[in-house]
This record gives C-alpha cells, structure tokens and sequence, in this order.
C-alpha cells in the first residue's frame, strides 16, 4: 500500500481514568494502552463501563480523575471537537448517514470544513482518489437507504478515514452484519492496522471476532479493569471469566426431550409490511410444537420485527392466519387470555411497560382487569395489585426501590425482569420472545435464559425470535433462517451448522 | 432496596418507601407549576416595563379585579365553571396521549343543541323534563362532536390536535347559520339570538352566592373524572395506551375504543360547558358562546398536568385572570389582549416545565436512594 497512510496511526492511552456519576462509579482507574497500528478489542459486559470509557477519551463525558496519552504526549479531550482535532474517531452501533443522501453527499456534508456551496464535480473527483487508495469501497453514487448494512457499516468507516481520523473506535460494529460480512469487514480492517494507517479499539461482545482479528484485548468489569493483553496469550475461557467475575448464575435448566407433541402454534402464509407500506413478511409459515423453542435467526431488519409486532397485535397482518391449537387466533386482550398467549420482547420500556407508570401497576398489565385486582365490573383496588407485584418482585428477584417506582428508574435488567415476571408468573401455552436479552447484564441474561427452558419443559411453545446467533443455538430446539421476509433455511438444531445459517441469512436458499 | 426484603403483605399495608416515592411526586407536581407560573408573571413584569407600565401595578389590580372582593371572586367562580368542563376535555384525552384542543367547538355546539332541544317543548313539558333533556343534549352532543375527533384517529390516523382544531371552526359555522338564519329569535333585533329560555328553564344560584350551581357540577364532574382514571379498569387501560401504545397493543388492549370512548367523554364534559352557559348565563344560544373557555381550557389542564383534581384550583386562577382583564384594562390603559399575553407566556413556560419532571436535583437524588 503507497501512500494511503499519509496519515499514521496514532496509539492512545489512558491512565487512571475515573468516572463517577453522582453516587455512581462508571469508571473506576481504568488504565489501558492501545499501541499504534493494532486492533485492540474491549470486553466487557453490558453496564461494565466500556462506552463511558469511550466517550471519556471522545470528550463526550469528563472524565473525574485521570488522564489521556496520545502518541506518548498528554493530551487533554474536552470535547468531540478538540477528539476529532486530535484524530480520534467513533462508529456508533447505529448508523449516523443520512439514508437520503448518497454515499459521497454523506462524507462531504461531515467535513467540519464542507463549504456553504458544494462543487460537486470536484468533490466526486477527490472522494474517488481517495477511495482508490481504500481496501474496501462503497458505491458513491447510491443513495445511503439503498445499501445494505454491511455497506453501510463500511462507509462509516470510510467517513472517518475520509475525515482523516488516525484511532477509531468501532462500538460493536458486526452486530448488524451477517457473518459473512464481519469477516470481510474486519479482516479489511485488520489489514489496515498492521500496515499502521489506523488503530482501532473495538468494542465487542464476540469472542470469535476477539480471538480472530484483535491483536491484543482489555476487559472492563462493574467499572473497573480486570485483565488482558495480547490475545494470542489468552483464551476465551480466560476472557469469560474475566468478563463475568464470580457472579452467581441459576443453573440453566435441564432440557426435557418429547416426541410427538401437538402442534399449538401455527403461522399459515402471514404477511406483513413495514412503516412504508413495504412488504416487511412474506408467506411464513411456522408451526411450534408443544415443549418446543423455535429460533428465528436473521440480521436484522429482515421481517423479524413486524413478524413479532403482527403476533402480539401491534401491527396488522395484511394476509394469512394464525392458529392456536387449530382455531384462528387474533392478537386481542380476551384471546390472548383464552389460548394463554404471552410475550417477552426486546427493550421493554418501548415495547412492554408504560415507562412512567408504576412497577405495581405494570406487572398488572395482564391481570388489571380481573379479581382480585377488579371487581364490581371495572372498580380497579390497588391494594390487591401491590400485594401481587409484592409477591412477584419476591419470587423473581427484581431489584426496586418499591412498588411504586415508576419502572422507568429500574436498570434495564431488572425492567425486564419486571415483564418477565407478569407474563410468566400465568400459565403459559404459548410464548412470543423477541431478542429478550439484548443489552441485559450477564446475570439477567443467564435467568431469563433459564425461565424461557422451564417454560418450555412445561410444555409451552416457545417462539424465539432473535439476533444473537449464540442465544438461538444454546436455547432452541429447531432453528429458522430469516431472510428478506422469507423463511430461508429451516433445521434442527445440531442438523445444521454456523456456515450453513450464515449463507442462509445473507438470503442464500 | 427494602423491597428486597419485604415479604407479600396482605392488602393495603403502606410500604413507608412506597409513601415516601408517592410524597415526593406530590411535592414535584406542585413545585414545578408554581415555579413556572412566578418566572411567567417574572417576563410578564418585563413585557411591562417595556411598556411603562408599573408591574406592581398590575398584579395588584389582577388581584382585585380577580379576588379581592366578595363581587370580584363571583365574577372569577363564574369564569371558573366552564373552565373546569373545558380542560377536563383535554385532560382526558391527554392521558391516552391524544392532544384534543378542540375543546371549544364541543362547548359550542353543546350549547347549541341545549338550546334547540328546548326550543320545542318549553313550556310544553314541565320544567323537570325540559332541563336533563337540555343537559343530555349538550353531553351528547359535545359527546359525539369530540367522539367524531377520536374515531377519525382510529380508523384513519386523522390527527386529533388538528382535526379538532378544525372542528371548532365548523361547530362556529353551524352556530351562526341557524342562529342567523332558521332559529334566529324576532325578539332580539341586535344580536341574532335563539329564543330566550323560560325563566324556569334558567339554572339557578348556588345559595349565598350569585354562581350558578354549574360551577359544583364541575367539582363534582372533575372528582370523578379522577376515580375514573386511577380506580376503574377503563383509567387504567387509558393510562397504559397514553404512557407506552405499543405495550397496549401487545396486551390485546382495544386502544382504538378506548380512543374514541376517551374523547367522547372529553366532548361531553364540554358539550356541558355549554349547557351551563346557555342555561345558566345567557338563557339563549348565540355567537356570546364563543367565548374562549374551551381554549383557556387548554392551559388549565397543561397548568394542571392533565390531573382532574388539580382542574379546579388552577381554573379559579384562570377565572380571575379573565375576570381582572376588565378592570386592567379601564385602570392601567393596556389592551384587554395584555392578560392573554400573560396567559401564553405562562402556557409556554408551561410547556417548557414538562422537560424538568424527574430533574429537580433534589427530589430526584432523594427517589433514586
């Protein structure tokens, strides 16, 4: 490579780095060292202060105490200008591009320099010199709601190479990529680092992209750091446990193996579309037997989300039915309550809760309107109601103040523990899951994992849609590909492997 | 974390922590109003001194003309009945997330159709027919006026804040061509009116006071307002879809009913509002109906953050600001639109105010211990 590396990567390092949020610690003396020209992943759990870390060396937070390193010289970050006037750069976990805009109008209008009246000849001219020298490139002329996440993951890295950025960090940059495209991706990027035009600092949860592509690893916990160095020297196993300390995890719940149970769930050629009216879900059909998880695996924005939104009565299916135990189902507050449908989605607070109400009140979503809670015909007694989030918060162990909490002030893990325990706490036939421990602490993760097994030994059937590969794998009992609407692959689990459901998701048959 | 430890009690055993949270809310709830509405009078004082005009001045006229005398808070509890129907319409809805500002058409044509109902059979049927007749009308008809408003919503996503904006426009249009036309009343040659009310049609005085009793049904009206929305399952179901539709819609609830029966309650409560100006002021329907209740409406209930209960008190502050315009204006020279100047300000501030709930520094480090 000739002179793409104009620029040389810069090395960055942080030395006591402290943060603390009113009576929280965030970060507490966190000393880490990327060294120039290297691809340095961060693990850590949900909440174990990586991005605090990041936006402290992006000047978006203050760090307390502590200070930068960059090049061996001190420097001070107090804000994303000075960041980006010092060369340091960021890729959120969502994109930034305008989707109207093209690829090229999306780098020139980021330029902190871009003129008031654009010669666009000239621009085009330059952005294609400067993808020459690129080792991966993005059509230039496409508008950015027209390409595809993994070309879209690339230009905002070419944005901040195009704006000259030297370190990068790269916040969970494959989760919306298929497998096939974090590989491309990040052994492009590798390449980048060992020539020195760039070094990276990744944030991850993969500990296949970790072992793989990254030269060295730190790994954060409850704010502090725990351990790394280079990953040749460590294994995963080493990373686990450093990620997720000692913490006490319920054991995950035997698996109970039936044949020849009825089918209850079934999905018969549903269709679906999108906020733009764009078909979203095309002819699925699915049936889930009793005692049975059935994953659906996909990146995201392939249908997954409407499907779940037309099952649990947010969005109206265009055409196909539903049925529970051979009759037509629609997602309506009796039906639900006759064939015991429930669900458990992702981000509850968008999806399952009513933020400022109380936590007594949402874990009475489902039973409000029943005795005790109701009586006389619609006279709702909170006393009933608090008695029964009493004994909920007990037997599912939700971390609140009270229960009269706007559930809003929980953290994240215990919302959903809050959700979990409303709709599980019935008896259960059938249970609508979507992505339910996406950005959930490890030890939640490990307890909704297990609630969803022991439903599933119960006999419940359990639809698990989801984009965590790993999470599909360990719980489901059969696996389907999503794929543009469409159902591309369909196994059991141990009947197929990761190549296979990887060609399937990037829409292969 | 006591919660942790607390073990399921039977029934209504208080939970101090739970007191405590409820105790804090409270004090928010009436900190932040009271807050806004001094730093609104704080830029109101500057906007006069703009002017010339003494702010010291002002306020103690405002103050006078409002309730500095047995005449003047009469003049203030006569302004505050309507007032109290005409946020109800928009606190109602407001819990369901739907923003009806159209409160002043329901009041229009509620009192319109008092009056037409009337028209036929007074003096005909005995008094104690004729008047639940007229009240029906009105709550009907304000009933269905808003109800359109919420189905509109439901079956095509028509926005409620707009359309019944427009609405009102429309309900002005029916007043003034029956009125103007078919109704209007040879009795009255200058202001084209229907024809006057019989006197015993006429609602009468709170005793000891000279308030129509209109002004009791609005407490009354505003106190079960409240029960419905905190202990009936239809409050309950409403306060769902308001705080999260989407989790109402995973629960099965039926949000488009719930939509469309919200706003017909919220009409009702203006289409009251008329009644009681038709019944209780004027004792006939003309354009005197339109007299911006339902758009001041508006700001009690934002004042008041769409909570039934605090409807009454903050609608007696906007009664007397409506009643002190008069006397301002004759005392200090300033225009009668200088107390809406005051009002939007505060309506601003108001709005600006919401940002700030969960961010009081000191109540919110105190919740989250």
């Amino acid at each position: 490579m000739s002179e793409a590396g104009a620029g040389r990567a810069i090395g960055v390092e942080t030395v006591g780095m402290t943060k603390i949020f009113g009576s929280l610690v965030a970060l507490e003396d966190v000393s880490i060292r990327v060294r120039p020209g290297t691809l340095h992943a961060l693990l850590g759990e949900n909440g174990a202060g990586k991005s605090t870390l990041v936006k402290c060396m992006m000047g978006f937070y203050q760090p307390t105490r502590g200070e930068m390193l960059i090049d061996g010289r001190e420097a001070a970050i107090h804000n994303p200008r000075e960041a980006t006037e010092a060369k340091l750069g960021m890729v959120y976990q969502h994109f930034t591009l305008v989707p109207s805009l093209t690829a090229a109008e999306n780098l020139v209008v980021s330029r902190p320099d871009c003129p008031a009246v654009v010669d666009w000849k000239r621009e085009i001219a330059a952005l294609e010199a400067f993808m020459a020298t690129m080792p991966f490139r993005v059509r230039l002329d496409t508008p950015v709601a027209g390409l595809s996440a993994g070309e879209k993951q690339k230009l905002e890295i070419l944005k901040q190479l195009y704006l000259d950025r030297r370190f990068v960090v790269l916040d969970e940059p494959t989760s919306v990529l298929t497998p096939d495209e974090a590989d491309e991706m990040l052994g492009l990027l590798k390449g980048m680092t060992s020539r020195g035009e760039l070094t990276i600092l990744m944030i991850t949860h993969k500990f296949r992209e970790v072992t793989a592509y990254a030269d060295e690893v730190s790994i954060l916990r409850r704010g502090r750091y725990v351990g790394g160095g280079l990953v040749g020297e460590m294994s995963t196993d080493d990373m686990a446990r450093l990620m997720i300390g000692d913490a006490e995890i319920r054991e995950r719940a035997a698996r109970v193996e039936r044949s020849d149970a009825p089918v209850v769930l079934e999905l018969a050629a549903l269709f679906a579309s999108d906020d733009e009216g764009l078909p979203a879900v095309s002819s699925f059909d699915l049936k889930v037997h009793a005692g049975e998880i059935v994953g659906v695996a996909g990146v995201s924005g392939n249908g997954q989300s409407e499907l779940i939104e037309a099952l649990s009565g947010q969005r109206d299916l265009d055409d196909g039915r539903i049925l529970i135990h051979g009759q037509g189902f629609e997602p309506v507050r009796d039906q639900m309550d006759r064939f015991k449908v429930c669900s458990l989605q992702e981000e509850p607070l968008r999806n399952s809760a009513a933020p400022r109400m109380s936590v007594a009140e949402n874990m009475a979503l489902r039973t409000f309107d029943k005795p005790p809670i109701a009586s006389l015909g619609g006279w709702l007694s909170p006393g009933p109601m608090r008695a029964k989030a009493r004994e909920l918060i007990e037997r599912y162990r939700v971390k609140t103040p009270s229960t009269e909490t706007p559930i809003e002030n929980l953290s994240g893990g215990n919302v959903q523990r809050a959700v979990l325990a409303r709709e599980l706490s019935g008896d259960v036939d059938v249970l609508i899951v979507a992505n339910p421990c996406f950005g959930l602490d490890f030890a939640s993760v490990a307890e909704i994992r297990t609630q969803l097994l022991e439903q599933r030994n119960r006999g419940a059937a359990v639809l698990l849609v989801s984009e965590d590969l790993d999470e599909i794998l360990e719980l489901a009992d059969r696996i389907v590909v999503m794929s543009g609407g469409r159902i591309t692959l369909q196994a059991r689990i141990g009947e197929t492997d990761r190549t296979a459901i990887g060609h399937a998701m990037a829409g292969g048959h | 974390m006591t919660a942790e430890s607390a073990t399921p009690v039977r029934g209504r055993t208080s939970d101090p922590e739970a007191a405590r949270i409820r105790l804090l809310t409270a004090i928010e709830a009436v900190i932040v109003p009271v807050g806004a509405v001094a730093l609104a009078a704080a830029l109101f004082s500057v906007f006069l001194l703009t002017l010339g005009k003494s702010p010291a001045t002002f306020f103690e006229l405002l103050w006078r003309g409002g309730f500095g005398t047995a005449f003047s808070w009469q003049n203030t509890l006569i302004r505050t009945a309507p007032l109290i129907f005409t946020a109800l319409c928009v606190a109602i809805p407001a819990r369901l997330g739907l923003m009806v500002i159209g409160g002043e058409g329901a009041l229009v044509i509620g009192g319109f159709a008092a009056a037409v109902v009337a028209l036929p059979v007074m003096g005909v049927l005995p008094a104690w027919i004729v008047t639940p007749l007229m009240f029906v009308a009105a709550a009907l008809a304000g009933a269905v006026w808003i109800g359109f408003v919420g189905w509109l919503r439901h079956v095509r996503a028509v926005n409620e804040t707009i359309a019944s904006l427009l609405m009102f426009y429309i309900a002005v249009a029916i007043l003034n061509f029956f009125v103007e036309g078919p109704l209007r009343s040879p009795a009255d040659p200058n202001k084209p009116s229907t024809t006057p009310l019989d006197p015993g049609l006429m609602v009468g005085s709170i005793p000891g006071m000279d308030v129509h009793w209109g002004l009791v049904v609005g407490v009354v009206v505003a106190i079960l307002a409240h029960l419905l929305m905190s202990r009936t399952t239809f409050g309950f179901a409403a306060r769902v879809t308001g705080g999260n539709v989407r989790a109402a819609r995973a629960q099965g609830l039926p949000v488009g009913r719930l939509m469309v029966a919200a706003c017909a309650l919220a009409g009702a409560t203006a289409g009251v509002a008329g009644y009681f100006e038709v019944a209780a002021v004027l004792g006939k329907a003309n354009a005197s109906l339109i007299a911006g209740y339902g758009f001041t409406g508006i700001l009690v209930s934002f004042l008041a953050r769409h909570n039934p209960l605090a409807i009454p008190p903050v609608a007696v502050l906007f009664g007397g600001l409506a009643a002190a315009g008069g006397l301002i204006q004759r005392r200090m020279g300033l225009p009668d639109a200088s107390v809406q100047v005051l009002q939007g300000l505060i309506f601003l501030i108001i709005l600006v105010s919401e940002t700030i709930y969960g961010r009081v520094p000191f109540l919110t480090a105190e919740k989250r211990r």
